[in-house]
């Protein structure tokens, strides 16, 4: 059986200026995947996700996502897609159920289906006690988890995260996993941008994306054999061209400073 | 339908949940019409009167005590000659110079007719306009015979000065000022509190990034936008409403036309401004960005609404540039229907303009407010 491609893309390139930030990448994404999208900052994770979400015009190739164009048909791919910006994106000064019955609301559920989905959410999360909290009172391990959660509010078929596990706790960020599993084990299919290595593990599959361009693009373990490391840290280490891991280190340091 | 609902819901919550906000929405402009409206009039008052008693009979003294009995005058002193007294002028000593001629009161008793000089001081012309207006009902009613002589110090030419009418007068006959005045800032403060509000809320959005998130939903534009400007419509005229309230109660501004003619008008005007936030907003990429753009467009609109300067002392090329000003059609307006009691019919070519005026920027601002970059 032929799996479905969720996400096609083809020497996508955007610029700003004479300045390219995305050159010419090209992957494909299947349905229910947790499709890693790693990088150094700067590599241009953030701007190749904007492409693929509308809201930023590609400069030149071709994308389609959840089966739609990304350049005429952006209003059918926001219907089909959820959101988690790199930068927390709830309102700080609306409550836990305030921020959850507007993202509802704007999204087209009914009354109905926003109130049974509150109920949902706040039981699931453990923020029965804080449910009507200003969410910007929260910190911001949970802030993380309850902006992930209002993104699959109108349960769409694909959920962009951009970082989500930036600055957050080890012990969060293991939750925050076990929440993104879940999401993908009910049919979700996940396109999450990280810098920490460690996590791209827990990907199926996996593109690294160096200066605008994407260097490598596998799943983890064959990308371990491919470059003969135990780690995909060691993978990154090595196509990022950053002096061989092999130097003892107290040597490096003791040049450095001379 | 339903969509926008949520935003209009989301908005209020912000506003009035906004610790900061609710003072600058409700209490500055009621100390803005107070404090403006005491501050902000033509009266002039505290005239410098100098004069030149050459005459020196009981009819001259009893003219300069006519001066001496004015609330605007401060009577300073006489001065020996003119020269003394024009000395005095340009040193800014003296704004107003009266000068009785030998033998003023046989030629009044005799000939029945006799002349006056008066030197006005004509740096702050609005101010000098005032003064002879001043003069000329105080020697009036001393007698009628009198002929008077307006003399320029500027260039020393003996020539009339130029007595600006002023447009209260007619329909304001107790020269009451604050009458005049508080209709206008009434418009001043509408204006600004709901242009500052909804242009830096979207930008507000903007920088903290939740912009963004709403951008990435199928929210159509206009529903967005309708449901992000309502809310600020709704203050709008509920700031008029303040201060329709305040005018009566503090300065007592009778209220001669339909209110609700004024508050139909103000709807629609409401509308122009809130447009005109939007577009800014798509503008800019920080509430101080916006901030400085309004404050730009406010400050011209203002100088040049005809609220403290009259639009006819203006020069061609501005009158014109005039035209294009939203607030001055709301002052007319304003003016107009409580001062004046002008009906709709009265109205109509305002209201036509303004209705043009808010369609052409709401259309401008949606179509400039892009959900893709
Ligand atoms: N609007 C923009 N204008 C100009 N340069 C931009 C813009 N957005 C991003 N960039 C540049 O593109 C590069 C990639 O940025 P970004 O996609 O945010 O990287 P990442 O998300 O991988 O950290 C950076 O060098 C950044 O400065
Ligand atoms: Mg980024």
């Amino acid at each position: 059986m032929k799996e479905e491609n969720v996400i096609e893309v083809n020497q996508l390139t955007k610029t700003f200026g004479d300045f390219t930030a995305v050159n010419a990448i090209s992957f494909e994404v299947k349905k229910g995947e947790i499709f890693g999208f790693l990088g150094a900052n700067g590599a241009g994770k953030t701007t190749a996700m904007k492409m693929l979400i509308g809201i930023s015009k590609p400069s030149s190739g071709t994308a389609k996502v959840a089966g739609f164009d990304v350049y005429s048909q952006t209003e059918s791919i926001k219907r089909n897609i959820g959101y988690m910006s790199q930068k927390f994106a709830l309102y700080d000064d609306l409550t836990v159920k305030e921020n959850i019955t507007f993202f509802g609301g704007i999204y087209g559920l009914s009354r109905k289906k926003i109130k049974e989905k509150r109920e949902e959410l706040v039981s699931e999360l453990g923020l029965e006690n804080i449910s009507n909290k200003l969410v910007g009172s929260l910190p911001l391990g949970w802030k993380q988890k309850l902006s992930f959660s209002v993104s699959l509010l109108h349960e769409p078929k694909i959920v962009f995260l951009d970082e989500p596990t930036g600055g957050v706790d080890p012990i969060t960020r293991r939750q925050f996993w076990e929440m993104i599993y879940k999401a993908a084990n009910q049919g979700t299919t996940i396109f999450v941008t990280t810098h920490y290595m460690d996590e791209a593990e827990y990907c199926d599959k996996v593109s690294i994306m160096v200066e605008g361009k994407i260097e490598a693009l596998d799943t983890p373990k064959k990308l371990k054999e491919q470059f003969r490391v135990d780690s995909m840290n060691d993978v990154f280490l090595k196509l990022a061209r950053i002096p061989s891991p092999t130097l003892p280190k107290g040597n490096g340091e003791n040049i450095d400073r001379n | 339908m339903k969509t926008i609902g949520y935003i209009i819901q989301k908005e209020f919550k912000q506003i009035f949940r906004n610790k900061g906000m609710l003072p600058i929405i409700f209490i500055l402009p009621i100390l803005q019409l107070v404090i403006l409206s005491n501050a902000a009039t033509y009266e002039v008052k505290n005239i410098k009167f100098a004069y030149i008693d050459n005459d020196h009979t009981s009819t001259s003294r009893s003219l300069i005590e006519k001066f001496n009995a004015s609330t605007y005058f401060d009577v300073l002193t006489d001065f020996p000659s003119q020269e003394k007294a024009s000395s005095a002028m340009l040193a800014g000593e003296v704004d107003v110079v009266l000068e009785i001629p030998h033998q003023f009161e046989k030629k009044l008793l005799k000939e029945k007719t006799t002349d006056l000089s008066i030197t006005i001081n004509a740096i702050d012309g609005a101010a000098a306009g005032v003064e002879s207006v001043y003069v000329n009902q105080i020697v009036q009613s001393f007698n009628k015979d009198v002929k008077m002589n307006f003399r320029n110090t500027s260039n020393k030419i003996a020539q009339p000065v130029t007595i600006e009418s002023i447009p209260s007068f007619w329909y304001n006959t107790t020269l009451d000022y604050k009458t005049f005045m508080v209709p206008g800032i009434l418009v001043l403060l509408v204006t600004m509190i709901t242009l500052f509000l909804s242009g830096m809320n979207i930008v507000r959005e903007k920088e903290i990034g939740t912009l963004e998130q709403i951008n990435v939903t199928p929210i159509r534009k206009s529903q967005f936008i309708i449901g992000k400007l309502f809310p600020f419509w709704v203050i709008g005229m509920g700031l008029l409403t303040i201060g329709l309230i305040l005018a009566k109660v503090i300065f007592n501004i009778p209220m001669i036309g339909n209110i609700i003619l004024l508050y139909g008008f103000t709807s629609i005007y409401i509308l122009v401004i809130l447009g005109m936030g939007l577009l800014i907003s798509n503008f800019t990429d920080t509430q101080q960005q916006a901030m400085f753009i309004s404050w730009f467009f406010i400050v011209i609109f203002i100088l040049m609404s005809g609220l403290f300067t009259p639009i006819e002392s203006m020069p061609k090329w501005a009158q014109l540039i005039t035209e294009f000003n939203p607030i001055k059609y709301f002052v007319e307006i304003v003016r107009m229907v409580m001062l004046k009691g002008s009906g709709f019919m009265d109205i109509l070519p305002q209201l036509w303009k303004t209705l043009l005026y808010a369609i052409i920027m709401n259309g401008l601002a949606v179509w400039s407010y892009k959900k893709v970059n």
